[in-house]
């Protein structure tokens, strides 16, 4: 059936990070970004609300809520809402955790899921971004190459959430089978991990790359072990949890301007009373709406199991644009305040910048 | 649950709707290059298929909401035929007026009939309070005179909901709905207009002399008018967060046409749209379309998320308007696209895409331009009121 209406567990979830937002967010994200840093604090209070492990089965010390990435969509914006920095450094680590649980054998399970559940957060990345021109998550020039027995996985990652941190890497990588993912441990020989990188946006989240130099990896270290895993299937779960985030920033924006219109006074009335920064405001509110909806269907998809990669697709591109395009008009409402780092706007627009050309970050 | 997956019983109405569009398919370009030659209200061929509306006998709880798929079959009609929609389901904007504003009684008197609506004046179209229409009463009837143009169907309707004034110096709170039936001496159509497109859709002018109409043709019965409020106005105001939805699918099924006759086109041409690989593996064309594409949905789901608010029975003028803007702008970016990519392919008239630009471009206009629904959500965002923001 068509429906919009969320389940009293949804709504619940999503005021509980509305909230979280508002109160352990906001405050800091400023100071995060200048300091290029993440505290640990807010990691752990993040941590503590079952970000990663409220949707893992009990089995494995997790809280057994049922896996729902529409419930996740939501949470995902709410944390954009509050900073897109701060969101993929709380969600980062889930995304790893659900790659496993939704695709993982059962001795993956059993081997990384329980590492989520415990008290401390517990860094874990997904390496889906390539730092070349054009590159493309579906088709990574990473390879891994059988040798006897064992995968040899070479190539580069780029802008590795909380890649200075986490114990475990999931890299995308192209094998003679297709999209395929492996399971690199931090201190597999070969592999270089670079210090933290000097980004446009997003700066709060300390990401790094990774040099792949001929990581050997057993059989049992991929995805799915014999079996294999719809990576394709995976990246989608990124692709959605991104919008997700980039419509809480759009909304931010958004929410920002709209007081500020109207305090704001030129010409001896506020500027929200001129229809060129009202209109504005109407058009930043339809992007703001467009971009949920499609996030919703997509997870929807996911949710069901159905195929969702035209879903995905659809709402990771236009959240991308139209998040950018928001938050460029936020800047443009606030003029000179706008280009202003005491005001977070200028810091939306590069977040959005940055979060829209990145790859497999988080995921619902 | 938040769920956007059809169920069995509405893909079996959308599937006879679809059936009917592909014949409504074949007299587009007949009823486009001949104006004012009116489509049939059935088309012979269409009759012997099955009638989607008698498929909706039983719904259950899997099924949309009536407002819901009153979108998408509105969606569907026209991704066949903006005009030549295969009329099973009489009605016009009048309709929803009546439906809308009328008493039991008076619904039930007219509700058989095909009704317009007339609103605009040759001196006022989004601002409606300003018309210059007159009601006035007189014994037992009610006098109007005035002049109304784009009164869609106007020619063919039974009937016409027209808006005037019964005390001028009470601004919008004087404007009243009234039903003139056809053939009402006094009521004359004076000519039908020349359009871009939906060509075959009759746009009339009708004048009102003198046309003497029964009292109790006021639609709502209220004779009162408020000082210090808008009275009825809101009221009838509220049609529209029926039809803005409805009118904006009507578009969107035109745009959806358009990317599917371009995406067969692309294909042809050897060029693959993929949805898994990223934007940059796509070719330049590609990726234009996928944007174009996307566009086209993010525009259908705020088009459910205001009719299933509808279906709710909660608030959506904000979503109607919504809906209503991005379809408008839709429509738009979507068919001049499609022509870009396809070129000369794209502006001849041995195909219909250059109709479906020319169609389309209504969407933005009609019941309230984009820039009238900017102003409505402006308002609603802002918590301002009509004299704080204009």
């Amino acid at each position: 059936m068509i429906s919009f209406a969320p389940t009293e567990e949804q709504t619940t979830a999503q005021q509980t990070m509305r909230e979280f937002a508002t109160r352990a967010m906001r405050p800091i994200a400023r100071a995060c970004d200048e300091a290029s840093a993440v505290p640990d604090s807010f990691l752990e209070e993040a941590w503590a609300l079952g970000i990663a492990a409220a949707q893992i089965p009990e089995a494995y010390g997790g809280f057994g809520g049922p896996r729902s990435p529409v419930t996740n969509a939501m949470v995902l914006e709410e944390l954009g809402y509050g900073d897109a920095a701060l969101a993929a450094a709380a969600a980062a680590s889930s995304a790893f955790a659900y790659a496993v649980l939704d695709q993982g054998t059962e001795e993956q399970k059993k081997r990384y899921l329980p590492l989520f559940c415990g008290r401390g957060y517990a860094a874990a990345a997904l390496a889906c971004s390539e730092p070349w021109p054009a590159a493309d998550a579906f088709r990574p020039r990473t390879t891994a190459i059988r040798r006897g027995n064992a995968f040899v996985l070479s190539g580069a990652k780029c802008a590795v959430p909380l890649g200075d941190r986490a114990r475990h890497f999931l890299v995308v990588a192209q094998s003679a089978d297709g999209l395929d993912a492996f399971f690199v441990a931090r201190d597999a020989p070969g592999l270089k991990i670079s210090a933290p990188e000097k980004n446009l946006g997003l700066r709060g989240l300390p990401t790094t790359r990774l040099e792949l130099e001929d990581v050997e990896v057993s059989p049992g270290d991929r995805l799915g072990g014999p079996a294999r895993a719809d990576v394709a299937r995976l990246l989608n779960h990124c692709r959605v949890g991104i919008a997700a985030i980039l419509t809480g920033l759009a909304r931010a924006v958004l929410d920002y301007c709209i007081p500020y219109a109207k305090e704001r006074v030129a010409f001896g009335e506020p500027i929200a009373r001129k229809q060129s920064i009202a209109f504005r405001l109407a058009d930043m509110h339809i992007e703001v709406e467009c971009c949920r909806w499609l996030v919703w269907k997509a997870a929807s998809q996911l949710e069901r199991g159905a195929d969702a990669t035209r879903a995905a697709h659809f709402a990771r591109a236009y959240a991308a644009e139209k998040s950018l395009w928001v938050a460029d008009h936020g800047v443009q409402v606030l003029g000179g305040h706008g280009y202003i780092r005491e005001h977070p706007v200028e810091m939306w627009f590069r977040n959005a910048r940055t979060l829209g050309v990145l790859e497999g970050m988080v995921a619902v | 649950m938040i769920d956007f997956e059809l169920s069995a019983n509405d893909k079996r109405v959308l599937e006879a709707v679809r059936r009917e569009a592909l014949v409504a398919r074949k007299y587009a370009r007949h009823y486009d290059e001949n104006e004012h030659e009116f489509p049939p209200q059935e088309l012979a061929e269409a009759k012997e298929l099955p009638n989607p509306l008698a498929l909706l006998g039983e719904r259950t709880e899997e099924d949309a909401g009536m407002a819901v798929l009153t979108t998408l079959i509105a969606m569907g009609q026209s991704w066949g035929d903006y005009c030549v929609r295969v009329r099973r389901q009489r009605g016009g904007l009048g309709n929803s007026a009546l439906q809308a504003t009328g008493t039991p009684e008076q619904k039930a008197k007219w509700g058989h009939l095909t009704l317009a609506m007339a609103i605009t004046e040759p001196g006022c179209g989004s601002d409606p309070s300003r018309l210059q229409t007159t009601a006035v009463l007189d014994g037992d009837e009610w006098v109007l005179n005035g002049e109304k143009i784009f009164v869609t169907t106007g020619c063919r309707a039974d009937g016409v909901v027209v808006w005037a004034t019964i005390d001028k110096s009470a601004g919008r709170a004087g404007i009243k709905s009234f039903l003139v039936e056809k053939g009402t001496p006094g009521f004359i159509v004076t000519h039908k207009e020349k359009k871009l497109g939906i060509r075959a859709d009759d746009t009339a002018a009708i004048v009102f002399q003198d046309c003497r109409i029964p009292r109790g043709n006021l639609l709502g019965g209220d004779e009162t008018v408020p000082r210090g409020s808008s009275g009825d106005f809101r009221g009838a105001m509220k049609t529209f967060n029926m039809t803005r939805p409805t009118v904006a699918a009507l578009g969107l099924g035109i745009a959806e046409a358009a990317l599917d006759f371009t995406r067969e086109a692309l294909q042809q041409a050897g060029i693959e749209v993929r949805y898994g690989p990223g934007l940059p593996s796509q070719s330049a064309l590609a990726e234009k379309f996928l944007r174009l594409e996307a566009l086209h949905e993010a525009a259908v789901l705020s088009v459910l998320r205001a009719a299933w608010l509808a279906d709710q029975g909660r608030p959506n003028n904000l979503e109607a308007s919504v809906c209503k803007a991005k379809a408008g702008a839709a429509v738009r970016e979507i068919t001049q696209g499609c022509i870009e990519i396809l070129g000369p392919m794209g502006i001849s008239r041995e195909h219909l895409l250059e109709k479906w630009f020319r169609d389309c471009r209504i969407t933005d206009i009609y019941e309230g331009t984009g820039e009238i629904q900017r102003l409505i959500i402006a308002r609603t965002l802002l918590g301002y009121g009509r004299d704080e923001l204009k």
